[in-house]
């Protein structure tokens, strides 16, 4: 009974967070243009969403500057990690206090500031611009991934590699880089995550003209957004939910393969 | 490692000065002075006015109410959650990450078409003639928008925090004589405070300064201060006033965060 309760209290709170994603679904079959009425199942904006380059322009922008944020990140946000391991412990905590800010200060807060300063050193705004800020927001994510594996790391095995004569880079990128690497990827993958969805920085530090899918879809709002869009997004999305089953539920891979760690 | 790698913190520090510092100091600069550059306290003060005093005020209101209701809801869910003993740790939190991946306005947006007069909500409380829910473009629709963007980062530190408990120390209480809700007042709450306290600073914060959600959501009509701010630097452009209130702002965030790391010193009610 008290087990049943669990079940049917977990699957209300799974129904509340996935049921707009549902809607937005069956959204981008749906015939009539407007969101309001059903008007019959079509693959129409499936088909027509590949001929929109305005959407498939905004897309390659989200997808370069998302991953070329989370990559530039991983390498900053990795290599910090390293080097707060061999510091003083109080060093160390105004470092991950740095590191708290954009974690916790507001979005609009973040975005206005960069904005301001972008203005203030006569930064040209668009795809570099957006491309700065989401580096910024993203270290913190990888920080944060990063820094519980190298607690765990045995120093050992990094001098047992000097000793035996390899090179410094060598015993790094040999020895402790496959041992961090499980915490690096969640790194990216997170900061990847949060950088696609990232729609306040951008609309802050975004040029005229230049576009990701959420300020594309920011300014459709007052007009309707198209039924193109939801198309995407639950192209997006399946995509993500197939590759995630795959690595999860492959039977020659067990253990922690989701990279969320 | 060796601390002679030290100096492999200087890409991070000085991006940390120049993209975080700096621009903070920026907000200030800009907050304390008029157009002209002279120094000026009127961008604070602003905050006082009739309409914006009535943003911050309804700002407040709506995202203390969010806040409780997502700690309301997530408690029990985290808890079940741990209790469950999931081996893979990492799949309750991918589970809350996923909807992610579906734009965040657009997921926002799709509570339109489920909360319309005829929207999908709707049209199933008729079929069981049940009385219809009129809240699209009202408060109540944001607090719903805010619960469910932000119910994720109130759900992950609290599982985090929970799943550390050590059962031992449950079944200890238990062994001693303690019912459950004496162990759940005098154990599990108070072992879980890092988490609460991370949750509420992270529901808090982007709830108190939204603007997206209201605009989504609340019709035009509903103000946030947050919706004040966002049109003062893209349609006045009046960036002195903008960043006077972001300021205010400022103040109720520092606030948090003092307050979260007194009560966290160990990350351990940290989201991952």
């Amino acid at each position: 009974m008290k087990n049943a309760a669990k079940k049917i209290y977990i699957a209300l709170i799974f129904i509340f967070l996935y049921a707009p994603i549902a809607t937005l679904m069956v959204l981008s079959f749906n015939a009539s243009k407007t969101r309001a009425k059903w008007g019959g199942f079509t693959f129409r904006w499936y088909a027509s969403l590949f001929k929109n380059e305005v959407i498939l322009k905004a897309l390659s922008n989200t997808l370069i500057i998302a991953f070329c944020s989370a990559l530039i990140a991983t390498v900053i946000g990795t290599i910090a990690c390293i080097a707060m391991s061999g510091m003083h412990r109080r060093t160390k905590a105004v470092i991950l206090g740095i590191t708290n800010i954009p974690m916790l200060n507001a979005d609009i807060v973040t975005g206005i500031s960069l904005m301001l300063l972008f203005i203030s050193f006569g930064f040209r705004f668009g795809m570099g611009t957006i491309l700065l800020a989401h580096i910024s927001f993203n270290i913190p994510y990888v920080i944060l991934s990063v820094m519980p594996r190298m607690k765990q790391l045995n120093p050992s095995t990094y001098e047992a590699a000097l000793d035996l004569g390899a090179s410094e880079l060598t015993a790094f990128f040999q020895v402790v880089f496959p041992d961090l690497f499980p915490g690096v990827l969640s790194g990216f993958l997170m900061a990847f995550t949060m950088s696609l969805d990232d729609f306040i920085i951008t609309h802050f530090t975004k040029g005229a003209g230049v576009d990701t899918l959420s300020t594309k879809i920011y300014t459709e709002v007052k007009k309707g957004i198209k039924p193109e869009m939801y198309a995407l997004s639950t192209l997006i999305f399946v995509t993500v939910l197939t590759l995630l089953f795959l690595v999860n539920f492959s039977p020659t891979k067990k253990s922690n393969q989701t990279g969320i760690d | 490692m060796t601390s002679k790698n030290k100096w492999l913190s200087t890409p991070y520090l000085l991006w940390s000065i120049v993209f975080i510092i700096i621009p903070l100091c920026m907000i200030i600069y800009y907050g304390l002075t008029d157009k002209t550059g002279a120094f000026t306290l009127d961008n604070i003060t602003a905050i006082t006015t009739m309409e914006h005093a009535k943003a911050l005020r309804l700002s407040m209101v709506l995202s203390l109410i969010s806040t409780l209701i997502c700690f309301l809801l997530a408690y029990p869910l985290a808890m079940i959650l741990a209790n469950m003993k999931v081996g893979q740790h990492s799949f309750i939190i991918l589970i809350f990450i996923l909807p992610m991946w579906m734009n965040f306005l657009l997921r926002t947006l799709a509570w339109q078409t489920l909360l319309e007069k005829s929207g999908v909500i709707n049209s199933v409380l008729s079929f069981f003639h049940l009385p219809n829910i009129n809240i699209i473009n009202t408060p109540y629709a944001i607090v719903l928008g805010m619960v469910y963007n932000f119910l994720p980062f109130m759900v992950l530190p609290l599982y985090n925090a929970l799943s550390k408990i050590d059962d031992n120390v449950i079944n200890a209480a238990h062994d001693l004589g303690a019912n459950g809700i004496h162990t759940f007042f005098r154990i599990i709450l108070p072992l879980s405070v890092p988490g609460i306290i991370s949750g509420i600073t992270m529901v808090f914060v982007p709830a108190l300064t939204t603007f997206v959600i209201s605009t989504l959501l609340g019709g035009s009509k509903i103000l946030l201060i947050g919706n004040i701010i966002e049109q003062e630097f893209t349609q006045t452009s009046n960036w002195n006033l903008g960043s006077g209130l972001s300021v205010v702002l400022m103040f109720f965030i520092i606030l948090n965060m003092i307050i979260s790391t007194v009560f966290d010193k160990d990350g351990e009610g940290s989201m991952l």
